[in-house]
Parts: structure tokens; C-alpha cells; sequence
């Protein structure tokens, strides 16, 4: 049966206040999940005041700013600071999405509440586990698979069958769609989740892959494609404006061509 | 989500048990009987809304045409279908203790097979019993 609340342990509870440094003008306040596996405490709710005039208009700034001058202990995952790497995805006032094109001034509100990705198990603080969201995309074997010899040079493909990869190929996999999905979070183990599935789309749309029958074989299962039910939870979040329930929606299309 | 300590490699645990390969069949018949159920469903209104209150001899004398008979045996069976396959959507969905969620597909199958079977030989009934 689903559980809909938090076992004992896991319940956030409220945690520490970091005030501003006496002289700010302009404050904002971040309410920050914190979670220490090495201690017995329960997840907690630390609240910062922030000036946020001392620090970049990105909600990675701020924590960046925290962690530099208010509290060394904040842990999340951060890389390239424009959108490209996927590794600051976390939830920002409710809502998941990319912390370095985020600005802090777009939530609303008395406090910005930062958490990290919901329904995944948690490493530290802002810092999600992912072993099962990457194995699940590795899953679907996202790499070409061919049976002809190869050319002498490239694979060749016309500009119209490349364009069909537009929309599909710019995925980061944050996973900031796969953890917004109600379906992912009730069957995690089994549904691949809208990443996994648009990857798996990429490469059935993909004019120089020769394994489309195999790749629909493996996909054809009422947990692994068809707990998707358009919810449209992911193609609302995707920090790279992607439409993951598409492509799922074409893989079924693709399914019910090969039958009728 | 996966309970319980396990060794076995995450790789593993995202391949399960491999695809059931099946599933498209449910989609189809999910889809195909919603489409029917529009037209058919604003029919069944409409006959209930006229047949209302007229009591069971009208009733049956309107059932023992056979367009209408064979129409509302089809309605009835789209319906339960559409609810047998969308039930088991939910219950696969919300579910996971593997002897609840068998448990609880099996009763869902076999109400609406009973209801089907019921509502079924209640129409040819009225439909032979009925005046022509």
C-alpha cells in the first residue's frame, strides 16, 4: 500500500536560525532541508537570512553563499552554474528545477524553502541519491545499435530524420521530471520514468538504429512504459522546456503501430 | 521503491524481471472503449431520461426492439470493460503488497465479469419477453 506519511525518523522537523549580518539591507529568507546521515537527528528545517545584495541573482549563488560564509556544513551538488551539467536540480518553493538558472527572486512568498529532488532517497542535505535513476536510463541502452558493417565514415542520416532528434537529444537528465512524477514516485522500481523514456524515444526515433523492434520489445510492459498517464508533471518542470510525456506518448503511438 | 537491503547491483534492480511484453492490448481496448463510450454513453442518457418513470412494461417493450437491445447489451459491456481496465490501472498504481494487489485484481475481474454476465442476460430477457 502507498505510504502517505513520513516514517518516524524521516519527519523534518524545525532546526536552526542563521540570522543576517547586522548592516543588511536587502534580506531574503531560505528555508533549507537539512539532513545529516552520520547523525541520529531527523531531517530538519534550518532557516537563513540572507543579504541577498552580497550574493548572484541564481538560488545557487545563495547557497553558494552560504556555504562559503554562513554554514560550511550545506551539501549539494553543483557543476556548471548555466544549465548545461543538470547537477544543482533540486526543489525551489515547491517546484523541482535547476538551482544555477533559478533565480531567487522568481519564488514567492515569505521564504524561499529549498529541499532536495522529492521521493528519492537522500545523501546529505541538498543531495539526492540517483544509482537507480541513472541505471534505470542505462536500461534502455542509450547508445546506437547497428547489425550493418560500419561505413568507412560516418553513420549518414538526412537533415529531416536529424531534426526528428530535436527535443530529445538536450536532455541533462537533472531528473528533475522523473521526481516530479506521481507514477515514478508510487513505482519507482519499475516504471522508467519520463528521462529514461524520452532517452528510449531518442533512440527509437533515430533513423541509424537498427534495434527499434528489440528496443519496443523491452519497453512493451505495464510497469515500465505504461504507468505514465500524462500526468504532465515532467514536461511542466524540464528546466530545458522538454516534453518527456511526448515522446512517451509517441513510444505508445509507435506500440499501437505495430499491432494494428 | 525497492525495501530492504539488497546486494544485488542497481543495474540489476532497474532490469527487474525483464518486460512482460504485453500491454499495448490494455491500451488499445482502454482507449477504444472510452471513444465508443461518448457517443454510446449520451445514448444511454438520453433512452434513461426518457424511459424514466414509465415503468417496466414500456421499458422492456423499447428493449425488445433489437437495435436498442444489441445498443445497450454494447454499452454495458464497453463499460465494464473501460471499468475492469481502468480499475486494475488503479489498483496496479496504489498497490504494492503482492497478495492485496492479486487479491484485489482478481475481485475487480470478477465483478465485472458477474455484473457483464448479469446485466447481459437481464437485456435478453427483458428483449425476449418483451412485446414485438
Amino acid at each position: 500500500m502507498v505510504q502517505l506519511a513520513l516514517p518516524k525518523n524521516s519527519r523534518v522537523q524545525k532546526g536552526r536560525h542563521h540570522p543576517a549580518p547586522a548592516g543588511a539591507k536587502n534580506v531574503k529568507t531560505f528555508r533549507i532541508y537539512r539532513y545529516d546521515p552520520e547523525g541520529n537527528e531527523n531531517p530538519r528545517w534550518d532557516t537563513y537570512d540572507v543579504d541577498v545584495d552580497a550574493c548572484g541573482p541564481m538560488v545557487l549563488d545563495v547557497l553558494i553563499h552560504i556555504k562559503n560564509e554562513v554554514d560550511p556544513t550545506l551539501a549539494f551538488r553543483r557543476s556548471c552554474r548555466e544549465g548545461v551539467c543538470g547537477s544543482c536540480a533540486m526543489n525551489i518553493g515547491g517546484r523541482n528545477t535547476l538551482a544555477c538558472t533559478h533565480g531567487h527572486d522568481e519564488t514567492h512568498g515569505s521564504a524561499c524553502q529549498i529541499s532536495p529532488l522529492p521521493h528519492m532517497p537522500v545523501v546529505k542535505d541538498l543531495i539526492p541519491d540517483l544509482t537507480m535513476f541513472y541505471a534505470q536510463y542505462a536500461s534502455v541502452e542509450p547508445w546506437l545499435h547497428t547489425e550493418t558493417p560500419e561505413p568507412q565514415k560516418e553513420w549518414r542520416q538526412t537533415p529531416e530524420d536529424r531534426e526528428k532528434l530535436d527535443g530529445l537529444y538536450e536532455c541533462i537528465l537533472c531528473a528533475c521530471c522523473s521526481t516530479s512524477c506521481p507514477s515514478y514516485w508510487w513505482n519507482g522500481d519499475k516504471y522508467l520514468g519520463p528521462a529514461a523514456l524520452l532517452h528510449a524515444y531518442r533512440w527509437l526515433i533515430d533513423s541509424r538504429d537498427e534495434a527499434t523492434g528489440e528496443r519496443l520489445d523491452d519497453l512493451e510492459d505495464p510497469f515500465k512504459l505504461y504507468r505514465c498517464h500524462t500526468i504532465m508533471n515532467c514536461a511542466q518542470v524540464c528546466p530545458k522546456g522538454l516534453n518527456p510525456a511526448k515522446a512517451i506518448a509517441e513510444i505508445k503511438k509507435m506500440l499501437v503501430d505495430r499491432v494494428v | 521503491m525497492t525495501t530492504g537491503p539488497t546486494l544485488r547491483t542497481p543495474r540489476s534492480q532497474a532490469l527487474g524481471l525483464g518486460s512482460a511484453h504485453h500491454g499495448v492490448g490494455h491500451f488499445i481496448v482502454e482507449h477504444v472503449t472510452a471513444v465508443m463510450l461518448v457517443p454510446l454513453g449520451l445514448w444511454g442518457a438520453w433512452v434513461a431520461i426518457q424511459l424514466a418513470g414509465q415503468g417496466y412494461d414500456a421499458a422492456a417493450y423499447w428493449i425488445s426492439k433489437p437495435v436498442n437491445a444489441v445498443l445497450l447489451a454494447v454499452l454495458l459491456v464497453c463499460t465494464l470493460v473501460h471499468v475492469k481496465n481502468a480499475m486494475q490501472v488503479v489498483i496496479e498504481d496504489y498497490i504494492g503488497r503482492f497478495v492485496t494487489k492479486a487479491a484485489l485484481l482478481l475481485l475487480n475481474y470478477s465483478v465485472c465479469v458477474l455484473a457483464g454476465a448479469l446485466g447481459v442476460f437481464a437485456i435478453l430477457k427483458a428483449a425476449f419477453s418483451g412485446a414485438f
